[in-house]
Formats: structure tokens, sequence, C-alpha cells
């Protein structure tokens, strides 16, 4: 086989390690290797293990980008492993390289790390098709192109936990149930043969860990490495809440519907009216802020709000374009 | 250098509650010698909300104000991330589903619009670093911001997802190490703080449905600030600013010690470096006070 082409550099990885059983603080051990353009980042960590360290530790399977078992963070960077090329990392951040694994707080050994909270809140979404088949069907369940196409790439997630541990939400409330478990439940949502439509969606529109406490930051689309991009799926789950008429009148769903009553009245945004409609009476919260910023100039008062010239065009757009009722 | 010339689609926070990243973009843009002519029949973008509750309304929204780009023969420029996301993504997909143009434009005719596709969308931070340039506006800088240490905050919708905006800005940069901030820090001459928060999520767009959770990751992005020996933070986004600047309160709370730094929206900053007076750029209209001039 010709080697034309291939190039090597040398890397400094300075990779994370810790022993639930015999360590009571993780630390950092260094490796200076020389690394070919042709390797992935597996390779790295075979090669820790197999040249420098025995007792380094990880998880990996299929090296085919599959299994989702070699989910790693590089420089912070949520990566599956065999997937990954050495370049693209080098490229992306240089010639020092941190490995670690996906959680710090949840690492058991090395970068293997404890994927229950994942596991957990995989199983709550349902994460199966609900349909109450026939034992003996006379014909198979045809699906047609254009409803198979509506489940987009959300079947092609691998559970590696990528996206979950690249959350935000996740590294700041545990009981969010994070884009990996949203995008597996949209799978279902969207599938024509599944029955427990209206009941997931209920499940995920629940407040405190539900699909509103997303902050729309696109962290997991950005590190998905099978490109399903969940934020996407999380958007098409807040769309169905309310094509479907499950959403109920909360602050997440009075503050997507206020930016329409919003639009309809000025083109732009009345920004107090808008948190006056989406959280009620509760706005008594925000008014020491309020004080602030009305001193401070930073708040216009809802008559001197400047609209929108053409006013009337939005109006009229807003009333012939709107496609769903709340 | 011919004169620049876009159309300012100013997005709802600069005329309501960051007034002053209105004043600061007038004034920096006439130190530069830009012409914005702001698109005063623009709506709002929906700031990804709407995008929740009816994606085919916001898409003809959006689309009806980049046709008022078109109108002008200009490129769109926007000054807010969240505004910045969505009108790049509407364009995005009207260019590439000609199914869904025409659904569009078949709900702007009763308006008398079309949407085009001419008209080119991009955030005036990429406007100044890719069409007018940072040796430029070294050359320009009156008063460099030498003895202070900035810490960039990006903001999600500059830098997510990067398949997007490498696709809109002429300088496709890396979501997790950018470098258009830094780089306009240092072209203002001051010195830019690297810390890992630069690139994380304030926490604006859960903050009425999730407050402990906006509140914890606002509070995590001004200590990390301040942890790195940051004087103050700058931002391209006013969204970020009002959670950065207003929310301090909250944000120490959460995270159980006191964060505050001051917050400048990055016309603020270069307008500074170009010589223009705090008045002239609002300075006095923040809640955490910018007490270094």
């Amino acid at each position: 086989m010709s080697t034309d082409g291939i190039t090597t550099q040398k890397v400094n990885f300075k990779v994370f390690r810790f022993n639930a059983n015999d360590d009571y603080l993780p630390y950092y051990e260094n490796y200076e290797m020389d690394v070919t353009s042709e390797e992935v980042v597996l390779d790295i960590l075979n090669r820790i293990k197999w040249d420098h360290d025995g007792s380094f530790s990880y998880r990996r399977s299929c090296r085919h980008g599959i299994c989702g078992a070699c989910a790693i963070k590089v420089n912070g960077r949520s990566t599956l492993a065999c997937k990954e090329s050495m370049t693209t990392m080098i490229e992306l951040f240089g010639n020092e390289l941190t490995i670690e694994p996906l959680s710090i707080k949840r690492s058991v050994k090395d970068m293997i790390i404890d994927k229950g909270d994942f596991w957990q809140k995989h199983d709550a979404i349902h994460p199966f098709l609900i349909s109450d088949v026939d034992e003996n069907p006379e014909h198979e369940h045809i699906v047609t192109q254009d409803e198979a196409e509506a489940l987009l790439d959300a079947d092609i997630c691998i559970q590696c936990g990528a996206c979950h541990y690249a959350c935000p939400v996740i590294e700041v409330n545990d009981n969010f149930m994070g884009p990996a478990a949203f995008a597996k439940a949209y799978r279902f949502e969207a599938d024509v043969r599944d029955q427990a439509h209206k009941e997931r969606l209920s499940e995920l529109h629940s407040e405190k860990q539900g699909v509103w406490d997303c902050v729309k930051c696109y962290e997991c689309a950005e590190v998905c490495p099978k490109e399903v991009n969940p934020i996407d799926k999380i958007t098409k789950l807040h769309q169905m809440l309310f094509k479907e008429g499950v959403a109920t009148s909360n602050v997440a769903t009075r503050h997507a519907v206020g930016f329409k009553h919003s639009i309809a009245k000025n083109g732009v945004l009345d920004e107090g009216g808008l948190v006056l409609y989406s959280e009620g009476p509760a706005i008594v919260k925000h008014v020491p802020v309020a004080l602030k910023m009305f001193k401070k100039g930073k708040i216009v008062p809802p008559w001197a709000i400047t609209k929108s010239q053409n006013l009337d065009e939005i109006k009229k757009l807003v009333k012939s374009s709107s496609t769903v009722k709340f | 250098m011919e004169k620049l010339k876009y159309a300012l689609f100013t997005g709802c926070t600069a005329k309501q509650s960051t007034p002053e990243q209105m004043k600061s973009t007038m004034a920096v843009a006439d130190k530069l010698g830009i012409e914005l002519v702001e698109l005063t029949e623009a709506s709002c973008c929906g700031a990804s909300h709407l995008q929740d509750y009816d994606d085919f309304l916001s898409l003809v929204l959006n689309a009806r104000n980049i046709a008022y780009a078109e109108k002008h023969g200009l490129t769109m420029v926007t000054i807010c991330n969240t505004c910045q996301l969505n009108t790049a993504m509407t364009k995005h997909r009207l260019d590439n589903n000609e199914k869904l143009k025409a659904q569009v434009n078949e709900k702007l005719a009763e308006v008398g619009l079309e949407y085009k596709g001419t008209s080119e969308v991009t955030h005036f931070l990429y406007a100044i670093i890719d069409d007018f340039g940072l040796d430029k506006i070294k050359e320009m800088v009156k008063t460099p911001l030498r003895d202070f240490n900035i810490a960039p905050f990006y903001g999600c919708h500059n830098i997510r997802p990067s398949e997007l905006q490498n696709e809109t800005h002429k300088s496709a940069e890396s979501a997790y190490r950018p470098t258009s901030l830094d780089d306009l820090i240092i072209a203002c001459g001051g010195n830019n703080v690297d810390y890992a928060e630069k690139t994380k999520c304030c926490g604006f767009h859960a903050e009425l449905q999730a407050p402990k959770t906006a509140a914890t990751l606002t509070g995590n992005a001004i200590a990390g600030a301040m942890d790195n020996d940051s004087d103050w933070m700058v931002t391209p986004c006013p969204l970020c600013h009002l959670k950065l600047d207003t929310q301090t309160h909250h944000a120490s709370e959460a995270i159980g010690r006191e964060v505050a730094l001051p917050v400048l929206h990055m016309q603020q900053m270069l307008g500074l470096a170009l010589g223009c007076t705090p008045d002239e750029l609002g300075l006095n209209h923040h809640l955490t006070k910018v007490d270094f001039v």
C-alpha cells in the first residue's frame, strides 16, 4: 500500500485519569506522540493503552461509527473517537489536545462513565413503537415514502451520548431529559404507526425537565457525529405540541404564542408586554430588575414603542399565513 | 475603498431594552464611513420562539424582511445573533427549496412583495471583519484599549450551527475556536482573554421557562471571565448582553457567588477605540456600571 501523502506531526496529549476504586481525585497524564494524518482519535486511545499504560480504560466496540461506545471529549468537544480524524482535531485545536470522558463528574475509570442518567432518560420517553398490532395481520403496514421521510434523520441516532453530555442544560439540571431523548421521542412521534402520540407528547410537555427547558444553543447539533440534529427535532416537537392540541397554557407556550400577538399588533416586539403575556401575575418577580432598567433608560414604555412601517402588510400576512391556532 | 452600504435590520431589542446598542452602532458606522439604511418596515424575526409555534408564519415574516433588503439592492446586516440565525436560516431554507419558496412567495404576493434570494444576510461583526477589514480598523484606532483584559462572549447563534454560519460568512469560523471577536479586540488594542465559557450559552432563551438553569449559565459565563482576570466582557449579541448585564443578582444567587462585570456591546468597544465618547456609545445605560471610562 502506498503511503504517499501521509504526514506525521508531534502532538502533546493531556489525558484525564481517574479510577473510582483507588483515586480520591482525578489527575492528568501527558503523552507525546507522533500522529499520522491517517489516524482517528480511537487510534490514539489504543496507542495510549497498548504503548504507554495498559491500565488506561475506555469503551470501544465497532470502530465503524455505529455502536456509539467510544464517544469522549477532545478539548471539550464531544467526539465519536472512531469517526473523528486526528487531522480534523489538530486543524481545530492545534497540537495540544486534552482527552477527557464525556462527563468528568460521571467518570468511573478514565474515559468510562456511568451513563445511567442517559439511559434512564432514554427509557422515560418510551423509545419504542406503541401500536395495537394484530398478531396475525392480513398484510404489512405500508408506510409511504413521504411518511418515512417525516422521521428525517431521527432514526439514525446511535445513542453515543455526545449531544447529551455536550448539552449545557444537562450540566446544570440533572432532571432535564436532554437532546438525545428528545430526538428519540421525535422518531416515534413522527412515525405514523405509533398510537401513543398524544400521551408521549404530554409527558414531553411537562415542566421542570421537559422539552421547553432547551436553551437553543445548538451544541447538540454541532457535536452529533451522525447529523441527527437534535435541536431541529426539539423544535419539531414544540410545533407538534401546538398542532396536536396537546400544548397547555404555561409560561413557555404563552411565550411562543405571544410573539405572534405582538408582531400582529406592532410588527416589532413589545418586550415588556411579551413578558407580561407569558408570566401573567408572576411578572412581579421581574419588577426590581425592570425598575433598575427603567432608571437607566433601558426600557421603552409600551406607548413609546416604534411600530413597523407598513404595519398593514404585517397584519395581513399574520392573518393569512398563520397555520396554527392556540 | 468604495463606501460600504447595508440594509440595517435592527431587531427589536436595539430599539427597546438595549437602546445603547442602536446608538453605538450608528456612532461606529459614522466613524467608519459605513452607510446603514434602516429597514423600518421590518418585523420581529420571531427570535426562535415564534418558530416553535408557527414555522410557516415565521418563514413568511423573515422572507418579507429580506425582501425589503432586496428592494434596496443591499446586503442585510443584523446586530443581534438570534436575528442573524433566524434570518440566515430562512434564507437557507428558501434558497434550497423551490416549493417552499413558492409557498412563501404566494403569501408575500398578497402584499405586493417577492422574495428572490438576491440579498446576502450578515452580522455587523462579520461585515466589519470581512468587508471593512481589521487592518483598516487598526489604522483608525485613536484610543487603543491596551490597558484592558477583555473577555469575548460570542453568543450561540453567531457560531452555531457552524454549517449555516460557514455558508453565510466569507470568513468562516470554528464553533470551537472562533476568532472574529478576539481579532476585533486585538485590532482595538486590547488583550483578548481566553476562557472556556466564551463560546457557551448565556441561557437567555430559557429565562422565563427555566429561570434557574438560565441564571446558572449566566453566572458561569461571568465567573469564567472573572476568573481569567477580565476587566470587562464584550458581546455581539444584545440578548447575551441583557442576560450578562442585567441578571447578575439572579446569576450570583444561582451559582452561590457574587459575579458582575461590565458587558459592552461589540459596537461600544469598537467605538471607544475609535474615539467616540461614552455618551455617544450610551455607556450610561448599563446596569452593571461601566466605571473604567
